[in-house]
């Protein structure tokens, strides 16, 4: 696997989750993935971007595209938040501990092909999603 | 007077001003023509009556409360520096523009201290000294105005965005559209909603279309608002149908895992038309024209 490109997007704040989802959208179009999959992908990392900001306290989105064998688009959203106590619970649907519907986190799993959750508690979460074109 | 208080008097920048203001005033000017005179942007005589004005205040301050810019004798010399910095604001000149306007001063009025403290470095620096941070002051100050003038047209863009955004369009008796186009976030669903249930009430609308065709991305968060809107319509007693719902979005709906199965949703807002029109028992019959 090749690292073609990598970028750093801050996210901090409900404005960021728009530039995130632009940023997300210019570059999966890029590497020419399809309407539907780019549309996948933009989607979960607002919902990812947005929890980072809530949940998180805030963070940083890296964006790396990928090629060879496959190309594909593979975000990480990383914070220094209070980290999610029971990840397994927090994937279900329908479990929010804020205001949401309780579907993004378990949502943006389904709309994406690789996704990875590494939380520690007092220490941060980090999620790792990739789309293969 | 002695020799030595007259001296002391002419070395303040009150005194620099009262006895040289011509020749400051004619150096400041051949000083910006240097560096960021913009002729294209504002006429020569206009900058010279500007240019004046400003070293009157700036005298009349100075003898009043000498170097301290904060004082209220320096209010006159503030409403100028604000007024002139959000005017060029408007004309398009850069900030940095506007602050040189300040700091292009300190040439000439260097200067003449320099020419009254001869011999005198002690006076020379400590005069030196105060002028620089009088002129810091001023020209920190433009640019605090300049980006102030700069955020409020930006939140009155913001505010006019919001409400241009979010028409209620009647369809037909009783069926009112709703076409949204950008992000669905909390403070524009709050817009959104108040005006639907506004529109319902006036036009005692039984059905609302929201299209939602201009909207790039739906979310969870876009998807709450959406269902919030609805049951909100729904306790006026109207129903919402959702059109513009493309593939894509569909698809991602799904995988979301968002239940919209108890909401009428079509891919058309004509389709979605078509819908009300039944609901209302409104049918159209195609009539032969005759020639």
């Amino acid at each position: 696997m090749v690292v073609v490109s990598a970028e750093s997007v801050p996210v901090k704040s409900e404005p960021d989750v728009v530039a995130v989802r632009r940023r997300v959208r210019e570059v999966s179009a890029q590497l020419g993935l399809s309407l539907v999959d780019q549309t996948k992908i933009i989607t979960a990392a607002s919902e990812l971007a947005r929890n980072t900001i809530i949940y998180g306290g805030g963070g940083t989105m890296q964006v790396q595209t990928l090629n060879g064998p496959r190309v594909g688009l593979r975000l990480t959203f990383e914070d220094h938040g209070p980290g999610i106590p029971d990840v397994a619970l927090a994937l279900r649907d329908g479990f929010t501990t804020g205001s949401g519907l309780g579907l993004g986190l378990g949502g943006s799993k389904r709309l994406v092909n690789e996704f990875e959750i590494v939380s520690r508690l007092g220490e941060g979460t980090r999620i790792t999603i990739t789309r293969w074109k | 007077m002695s020799e030595i208080q007259l001296n002391q008097k002419n070395g303040t920048l009150a005194g620099v001003l009262g006895s040289h203001m011509d020749k400051i005033l004619a150096e400041w000017l051949r000083e910006m023509s240097n560096t960021v005179r913009r002729s294209d942007l504002i006429k020569e005589s206009d900058l010279r009556a500007e240019c004046s004005r400003f070293l009157q205040l700036m005298k009349q301050a100075t003898e009043l409360d000498g170097n301290n810019f904060q004082s209220p004798a320096f209010d006159g010399v503030r409403d100028m520096l604000a007024e002139i910095s959000r005017n060029r604001s408007q004309k398009g000149f850069k900030p940095s523009e506007t602050a040189t306007f300040v700091f292009s001063l300190k040439r000439p009025l260097f200067n003449e201290i320099q020419a009254q403290h001869k011999g005198d470095a002690e006076g020379m620096a400590a005069g030196i000294w105060s002028l620089t941070e009088l002129l810091d002051a001023m020209g920190l100050y433009t640019t605090e105005v300049f980006l102030k003038s700069r955020e409020d047209i930006v939140r009155r863009q913001q505010e006019e965005l919001l409400e241009l955004s979010t028409p209620v369009v009647k369809l037909w008796e009783g069926i009112l559209a709703l076409p949204i186009i950008g992000t669905l976030d909390s403070a524009r669903t709050q817009v959104v909603m108040e005006s639907l249930l506004q529109a319902i009430v006036q036009s005692n609308s039984r059905v609302a279309i929201i299209d939602i065709t201009g909207v790039p991305t739906v979310d969870t968060v876009v998807a709450q608002h959406l269902l919030k809107t609805i049951t909100a319509a729904r306790l006026m007693g109207a129903d919402c149908i959702i059109s513009g719902v493309r593939p894509q979005i569909a698809q991602t709906i799904v995988h979301l895992g968002i239940n919209l199965l108890d909401i009428t949703t079509k891919s058309t807002l004509a389709a979605a038309f078509s819908v009300a029109l039944q609901r209302l028992g409104i049918t159209f019959v195609r009539e032969t024209v005759k020639s």
